[in-house]
């Protein structure tokens, strides 16, 4: 298909890659932030083409990874509601809440289907006046242009019995925290670039300059990836600390304003839980007072307490690139896709599931 | 909502393009659950070949290391609803 086919070129790729070897002079930890670069790193072995100076460390971008058990427990209890036709994206479904996921609600009876956008959701609404559909809006800036979008149209529409359980989070107030940590070992950044597509990236700029670090707007094909990570090494190697695009075939440094304007319309920011990490300030979005009565918690009140992860999972530690998945004990033996201890293990962007699906833990 | 159909290497679906209104036919976009974010711009896409191919010019007159070397990159379609 093209702009992907090329961008996977072996060739292309070894070039790069000789580029790097011939750049890197002394260690590096980079880290890309996007659970969807993570599986194109890990699956096209990228690690192996570079020099033994550059280590890539995974982020916290994967939203099913981040979102906190309490809300997986409040959309398995909404989902487990009569008359509730509960909607979600596939991969939220067999995330473990803290004593059934969705997928075990859905097969002892809840109504809950996977939908491909949230206004297929809102369609299912329209379509059925009698019952309540949720939505459960999980995800990064890249999804919230869509979910807001949704909320709208069924505000616009008059469709009261359409909801959305928002467990949305940002990523520039993700990076800081990982940045402001004391044990941060992180040299430079890889942005994820669909995220910037929405946001584009002045909001970086700030960031490189107060902790003197690269960042690098980045795309998803190993090509992509490769070249920002030269970037990344290019400015490293020289001391410069600035925000590039590698993704500009995609990404504009003001980002797409109609979307902007929406999400904004719609949404307010607000602190936020992240699952394995804790709560970040400013680092979530919430519905804003006129989209209110579209909030699920506020319609399905549901008790909400602490609850208690698994002792055994690292993924806060996997999350902020303090560890890699195979350090963790469980991984590959008690954790697997199949039975999943931890989010990470679960979606196709969690970095558990990418080193055990690409054989990482053979090795 | 302006929708417009998308295709997907054969697969084709309805996308709204709320959020890229200067999008025509013919154009490439990118999608995330739904809706097309953003115009794929043409002449930034080719920068990073045109650099390379200068690159690759320099580096077989110096060595002409072998091509093979290289694990082949993945062909599969990406993966995951998100980012
Ligand atoms: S392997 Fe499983 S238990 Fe270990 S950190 Fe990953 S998700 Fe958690």
């Amino acid at each position: 298909m093209k702009f992907i086919d090329e961008y996977r070129d072996p060739l292309a790729a070894r070039k790069l890659a000789q580029a790097i070897r011939r750049t890197a002079t002394r260690p590096w930890t980079i880290m890309e932030v996007c659970g969807g670069q993570t599986h194109t790193i890990v699956k096209s072995g990228l690690q192996d083409l570079l020099p033994p100076e550059v280590t890539l460390v995974h982020g916290p971008g994967c939203p099913v990874c981040v979102t906190p058990l309490d809300l997986i427990d409040s959309a398995v209890a909404i989902a487990s509601r009569p008359g509730v036709i509960f909607c979600s994206f596939g991969d939220m479904l067999r995330v473990p809440g803290s004593s059934k996921s969705l997928f075990e609600a859905k097969a002892g009876g809840a109504d809950v289907r996977i939908v491909y956008s949230p206004l297929d959701a809102v369609t299912l609404a329209r379509a059925n006046p009698g019952r309540q559909v949720v939505f459960f809006a999980v995800g990064f800036e890249t999804t919230a242009p869509a979910n807001a979008m949704a909320v709208w149209q069924a505000a616009r529409e008059g469709i009261e019995n359409f909801s959305v359980l928002v467990a949305h989070v940002l990523v520039p107030p993700a990076i800081e925290a990982i940045l402001g940590a004391p044990d941060c070992r992180v040299h430079a950044f890889l942005a994820a670039g669909h995220v910037c597509t929405v946001m584009g990236f002045a909001e970086y700029e700030p960031v490189a300059r107060r902790y003197r670090v690269p960042i690098v707007v980045t795309g998803f094909e190993p090509v992509d990836l490769l070249e920002g990570i030269h970037m990344a090494l290019l400015q490293l190697e020289s001391g410069r600390a600035e925000v590039e695009n590698q993704y500009s075939r995609a990404v504009r440094r003001e980002g797409n304003r109609p979307a902007q304007q929406r999400i904004v319309e719609v949404f307010e920011v607000g602190p936020r839980t992240w699952r394995g990490i804790g709560e970040i300030p400013a680092s979530g979005l919430r519905l804003r007072e006129p989209y209110r009565r579209f909030d699920a918690l506020a319609r399905f009140p549901v008790a909400q307490g602490q609850v208690e992860e698994s002792g055994e999972c690292l993924a806060g530690l996997v999350l902020r690139g303090l560890k890699k998945p195979q350090e963790c004990p469980a991984f590959a033996v008690r954790c697997t896709p199949e039975r999943p201890l931890g989010a990470p293990m679960v979606s196709s962007e969690g970095a558990c599931a990418a080193y055990y699906l690409y054989g990482r833990h053979r090795q | 909502m302006r929708r417009g159909k998308v295709d997907f290497a054969g697969v084709q679906k309805e996308i709204c393009l709320a959020y890229t209104p200067e999008a025509k036919l013919g154009d490439y976009v990118i999608v995330h659950v739904g809706f097309a974010l953003n115009v794929v711009d043409e002449i930034e896409a080719h920068k990073i070949f045109e650099a390379l191919r200068e690159l690759g010019e320099l580096e077989e007159a110096q060595d002409g290391t072998d091509d093979r070397a290289v694990p082949p990159a993945s062909l599969d379609p990406p993966g995951g609803t998100d980012d």
